[in-house]
């Protein structure tokens, strides 16, 4: 059945199938993306509450630390260039996978799972040594919004991390199919996702705690 | 090894909720029974539990709304009694730590468990049929929702024999419902419950924005679509964009609660504040994700009923736009008591009254729908008109409210009870059944009997009027809300009546049930053989009733407004359908078994019985990964199949 | 001929790519590029004395901003053309959203504060 003959038995206009929807349901990769962009917008809408929270409680030090005592602006940035470039080869992997080329995207793969362990681990670090100072989550109301802000998006990328695991076993079993495609493009707008708001992590919590 | 969890969870020395406990649960063990020994449970499974088709996801929705509505007026109904009895010296019969559980448990079960599923069973049957698609964007997902909500309601029911449940009222806030004065398990009840169910109607709103945006029937534009699909595309950006502020919320209490963090106790830097913040920006939302739904079934009502397409489509559309947007503009109207001040207050205050506009402009288009129109007065017309007298009552009393120096005298008192009930009912009720009595034919095949329909609506609206106009007169005499005894016998004679007009609702209730159980006695006589019972305008009467599983063989293609009555008064034939192989979903367990796992990890974490709480969740995520392993989805029916199966073959 | 047809149901979705071979390398460079030397920008800008001190908070929103526009044009892929209305105005959605909620909740908390009868600390 061609896409031509389709056409002509529901007689639509062209002008009237783009964007507008009169051209019938839309292709399966469109749906599940567009699906999935929704619950990235929900996601974020999560994260802003979480900011609003941070916001509202990041004096509340209750006699404890704040963030210009305990923050490593050194570790910060390392942090947000390992984020980054593991976004920059998500998406050169994606590519390869849509180009069908599935060793390129193993590759890619790889660096951006390295990118994203290296990320969570000088996190983790991070947390462990505010803890061991007596920084821990329960210590003020801006260290339980800190830890709860900066912990969610951490498990975000430990999650996605599984997720590329499972993504690339499937790659490896089941080939670089249409379905396969469409998860693979979905995990990519999840980690781009979390970059964005690592974003406005850094930005918010790090760079303006430090200078406040 | 079982965490907190021991036999002195069993209410044994209350003999309320053991006794009801012990009903409920024979009644269950009778129901199991009967399945067992008829041999029920293979068709069951297969065509209901496992089912990824949105009619059957619709009706155990619905079914599921209708159930937990008789737990929530059993709550209703002892409250009632006990302000009816309590007065001066009397001390009623439940004392205030029962109490205290009974109206957060009511209001809880009365938002989340039935009018939540009520009116997304009621979309998720009716829209993919109005669109004139075969099913919504993710069936697997949608079989997921209806099973993570089933969860919350199983957690919150068994809150009633296992523990107890929280006594902080639905809203849950701090410090109350921290762990210094909450320590047991009735506030965990509350926060698992919910949030579970809340993953699931989150993926609903996905499902359902992605549905009625990315899949409609050829030439269904947006400007084509019914209005209770609008209302539909509405609610859900609602739920996407509000669910996920009630997630984060409760996230951080039950931080609180687990690891000792301090986002909302009294001390070392917690705002308690912020926690009623963030749950009334998402609990306004919330109200607008229950009363959109019915405004587009009451849409599609008047207009079928009154022979006249809806007046003025587009301004419909727009209101409900616009009240989409300024649904999340005006929530600090519930708190304006608590100190904001004057600017804050005031500009929530102008924004709260803007609202109700819109919802004007949607009143007047259903009056001016009905002026001149040749009107049927079914059980749905009649709901819609009692609506629509009730919501606007209840809207009035919303904008003196949205007053704030009105609020300061009312907030918190009998009135503010009587208002949102009276909205709620008025609104969201009378829609659901309205829109249960109107789309029953379709699903099932036969329409329900007429005069128990009437005989509910009447019992309804007077038990509903009864019950709740006194305590606007009550709110403005002083007396507050959730008061367990009442201080002044001056109020007795209003409270006598709230009682009556409670006890009609439960006629009303018998009635509903009386007319079920009449039209399935008698339901040959009243088969739908038309697929159209109602000479309806929209596309989901043009397929047979109850339609096949894929809904169309082949998609209409819409060229106006009300497609399925210009079809129906095009004055030529319709040419011969060309059938295409289609493809439909598998059935999937992939739904009830993760909520199987959620139910065990939710119970878990409320008793602190870590290691099987991890053990589900890791089932919970391995059921999801083992599900999508598998890529290849779906089954294909071919083209003879198709035209054998629409020949009725 | 072909192009229309496959046009006509070829909707527009965040992330999806066109079928240019090198035009989607180079996005992601340049967009990488770009990111990088915002991200660099915004620690010194928050660390030196390069910003006027009480311009800083704003010059550290204008390139978060800055960096959120990266990744939507160059890693998304979130374009002005017709086909991707949707994805636009579902992002345009979710920002009013997020703004009303941040705003929102530091203005009224403030009030809140504000309010408060003085505490013993």
């Amino acid at each position: 059945m061609t896409i031509a003959t389709t056409l002509e038995r529901t007689e639509v206009p062209t002008e009237l199938a783009r964007g507008r929807g009169g051209g019938g349901p839309a292709p399966k990769r469109v749906v599940v993306a567009y699906g999935f962009w929704i619950f990235i917008l929900s996601d974020m809408i999560m994260f802003s509450a979480l900011f609003a929270a941070y916001a509202v409680l990041h004096g509340n030090t209750a006699g404890g630390p704040s963030g210009a005592d305990l923050f490593n602006m050194r570790s910060v940035f390392i942090e947000t260039m390992c984020l980054l470039l593991s976004s920059y080869t998500c998406g050169l992997g994606v590519l390869s996978a849509e180009r069908g080329q599935p060793a390129l995207f193993l590759v890619f793969a790889v660096l951006t799972f390295t990118l994203g362990a290296a990320f969570l681990f000088i996190e983790i670090n991070e947390f462990a040594g505010m803890i061991a100072k007596g920084a821990g989550p329960s210590r003020s109301g801006f260290l339980s919004s800190f830890f709860t802000l900066v912990g969610m998006h951490g498990l975000h990328v430990a999650s996605g991390l599984i997720a590329l695991i499972y993504l690339v076993a499937q790659v490896l079993v089941q080939g670089l199919r249409a379905a396969v495609l469409r998860r693979l493009l979905c995990w990519s707008l999840f980690w781009h996702a979390l970059d964005i708001v690592w974003v406005g992590v850094f930005t918010l919590v790090y760079l303006m705690g430090v200078y406040h | 090894m079982l965490g907190r969890l021991s036999w002195a969870a069993i209410p044994t020395n209350e003999p309320l909720p053991l006794i009801s406990g012990a009903v409920v649960g024979l009644v269950i063990l009778a129901v199991l029974l009967l399945i067992t020994v008829k041999g029920w449970w293979p068709y069951l499974w297969r065509e209901w539990i496992t089912s990824v088709d949105h009619k059957r996801i619709g009706v155990m929705y619905t079914v599921l709304g209708l159930v937990m509505l008789v737990r929530g007026y059993s709550d209703a109904i002892m409250m009632r009694t006990q302000q009816a009895i309590a007065i001066g010296d009397a001390q009623g019969y439940l004392p205030p730590e029962h109490y205290d559980q009974i109206f957060s448990a009511h209001g809880t079960i009365m938002i989340f468990f039935v009018a939540m599923p009520l009116v997304i069973g009621l979309m998720n049957f009716a829209v993919p049929l109005q669109l004139g698609v075969r099913d919504v964007a993710f069936p697997v997902l949608n079989s997921v929702s209806f099973w993570l909500t089933a969860t919350g309601a199983l957690l919150i029911n068994m809150s009633l024999v296992i523990g107890n449940f929280a006594r902080t009222g639905w809203m849950g806030y701090p410090p109350l419902s921290e762990l210094a004065f909450s320590p047991d398990v009735g506030v965990d009840y509350y926060l698992w419950s919910l949030q579970i169910s809340s993953v699931g109607t989150l993926l609903t709103g996905i499902n359902f924005v992605t549905t009625i945006l990315k899949l409609r029937a050829p030439g269904m534009l947006y400007m084509r679509m019914p209005v209770f699909c609008w209302t539909a595309l509405c609610a859900n950006m609602l739920i996407v964009a509000a669910f996920p502020i009630l997630t984060a919320t409760f996230v951080m209490l039950l931080l609180d609660r687990y690891l000792g963090m301090h986002f909302f106790t009294n001390d070392v830097g917690g705002n308690q504040m912020m926690y009623v913040n963030l749950f009334w920006a998402w609990g306004h939302p919330e109200v607008y994700i229950l009363i959109l739904p019915a405004f587009g079934i009451y849409s599609e009502i008047v207009p079928t009923f009154s022979g006249k397409g809806l007046f003025s489509y587009r301004s419909m559309v727009l209101a409900t736009l616009g009240i989409c947007v300024l649904s999340f503009m005006v929530w600090l109207h519930h708190f304006f008591t608590m100190g904001a001040g004057a600017d804050v207050n005031s500009f929530f205050g102008i924004m709260s009254s803007i609202i109700a506009v819109p919802t004007g402009v949607k009143v007047f288009n259903w009056l001016f729908t009905m002026f001149r129109g040749r009107i049927v007065f079914t059980t749905p017309m009649l709901f819609s008109v009692g609506f629509i007298v009730t919501f606007v009552i209840g809207g009035l009393t919303g904008v003196l409210l949205a007053v704030p120096p009105v609020d300061f005298v009312v907030h918190n008192s009998a009135f503010l009870v009587a208002h949102f009930h009276n909205v709620i009912i008025g609104g969201v009720v009378f829609g659901a059944l309205a829109g249960v009595n109107y789309w029953f034919p379709k699903a099932f095949g036969f329409k329900l009997d007429e005069r128990w329909g009437h005989a509910s609506f009447w019992c309804w609206l007077i038990g509903f009027y009864l019950a709740f106009m006194p305590l606007y007169w009550l709110g403005l005499l002083g007396m507050t809300r959730r008061l367990e005894h009442i201080p002044d016998p001056a109020w007795r004679p209003m409270l006598l009546v709230a009682e009556a007009g409670a006890i009609i609702i439960f006629v009303a209730i018998l009635c509903q049930v009386a007319q079920l159980y009449v039209s399935i006695r008698t339901r040959d006589q009243r088969r739908d053989l038309t697929g159209d019972p109602w000479n309806g305008r929209t596309l989901e009467w043009s397929t047979t009733s109850p339609p096949p599983a894929y809904n169309f063989a082949v998609l209409p293609k819409v060229e106006t407004i009300d497609a399925f009555w210009h079809m129906k008064h095009a004055g030529r034939a319709a040419p011969p359908p060309v059938y295409e192989a289609i493809e439909m979903p598998h059935n999937s367990p992939a739904g009830f078994i993760t909520a199987f796992f959620a139910t065990i990890m939710g119970f878990s974490l409320i008793w602190h019985i870590w290691w099987l709480a991890i053990l589900g969740f890791v089932a919970a995520v391995f059921v999801v990964l083992i599900a999508g392993w598998s890529i290849e989805r779906d089954e294909a029916i071919p083209a003879a199949e198709l035209a054998q199966l629409e020949r009725g073959g | 001929m072909t192009d229309i047809h496959e046009y006509v149901f070829e909707d527009r979705t965040p992330g999806v790519e066109e079928r240019g071979s090198t035009a989607g390398y180079l996005s992601y460079t340049v967009g990488l590029g770009l990111a990088i030397l915002a991200t660099i920008g915004s620690f010194v800008v928050a660390q030196t004395n390069l910003l006027w001190p009480p311009g800083i908070p704003v010059g550290l929103i204008v390139l978060a901003l800055a960096q959120i526009g990266i990744h939507l044009v160059f890693f998304l892929h979130l374009g002005s053309s017709a086909d991707s209305t949707n994805n636009i105005l579902a992002l345009a959605f979710g920002v009013l959203i997020v703004f009303l909620i941040i705003t929102g909740s530091v203005w009224i908390i403030a009030n809140l504060n504000n309010n408060m009868m003085p505490m013993p600390h």
